[in-house]
């Protein structure tokens, strides 16, 4: 009996001590700082569509000049080391737009050169860009295949 | 305006995954396969446009966006020549991000070295 007693004192104990060293993680913070971080690479993205697009591009082009500048900005922060410190405070806010694919890109290529050119570089330059290339050619070839059937339908 | 739009509605789908990312135990990489087949779907469903017309790059720079270019290449492709769109569209459209990411990507781990984790 004492010794049960004695057991759940420290199990308690324990329990406050976790408490204690976990770190807390606020969800309403963190979604606060992903929605300002990531809504504010949206309007850099819909800065350069409206650039361009009073260049005289089409919607289309504009739409590729966009990923192009995203894409290299986030590359060269990545490099920079500036990136991993941006995503340690905003999390999906550097995560969702194409510059967290970007990122996800040139992060493992630069990490793993020393590996080689091949198996480093060349392979872990997919890790995240493979199942991410992979999986949306994929649904969208799926999703064709019922938008073809439902054409020969009509 | 374009730019309101484009803040709110990037920002609230990065505040949305930034749940799934808290409160689930999914990875980044998967939480990005994720956001790429469900723009797929939406895309697919036709519910795209309207929400692109409506936030811009709010709409096509997260990447929803790229799933939505994959799904719209292989639709477009699909009409232009049948059974061979479906295999042609989609990385045709998603061409320059894609290239842009792995070239920069390459280019970057020659100009840069590793750096210390802090």
């Amino acid at each position: 009996m004492t010794d049960n007693g004695k057991n759940e004192q420290t199990a308690k104990k324990y329990e406050k001590y976790v408490k204690k060293v976990t770190p807390t993680h606020s969800l309403p913070l963190n979604m606060a700082k992903a929605f300002l971080v990531g809504g504010l690479i949206c309007v850099l993205g819909q800065y350069i569509l409206n650039t361009a697009e009073t260049m005289g591009l089409g919607q289309e082009e504009a739409g590729s000049w966009c990923s192009l500048i995203l894409i290299f900005l986030s590359v060269l922060l990545t490099g920079l080391n500036v990136y991993p410190k941006l995503a340690k405070f905003a999390g999906a806010g550097t995560l969702v737009p194409i510059t967290g694919f970007a990122n996800s890109v040139a992060a493992p290529a630069i990490e793993y050169q020393k590996e080689g050119q091949v198996f480093g570089i060349g392979c872990k330059i997919f890790t995240i860009a493979g199942p991410v290339i992979l999986y949306g050619v994929l649904s969208s070839w799926i999703l064709g295949v019922v938008y073809y059937v439902m054409q020969l339908w009509r | 305006m374009d730019y309101i739009n484009a803040f709110w509605v990037g920002g609230l789908i990065c505040a949305l995954a930034q749940i799934l990312l808290d409160k689930t135990k999914l990875m980044p990489g998967r939480i990005m396969v994720i956001l790429v087949c469900t723009g797929a779907v939406l895309s697919a469903f036709r519910v795209y446009d309207g929400f692109a017309d409506f936030a811009g790059a709010g709409a096509t720079v997260p990447l929803i966006g790229f799933g939505h270019l994959l799904y719209q290449g292989v639709r477009d492709a699909v009409d232009e020549s049948g059974l061979l769109g479906l295999f042609m569209g989609g990385l045709t459209a998603s061409a320059t991000g894609i290239s842009a990411a792995l070239i920069f990507g390459y280019l970057a781990s020659l100009i840069f070295r590793p750096k210390m984790k802090d």
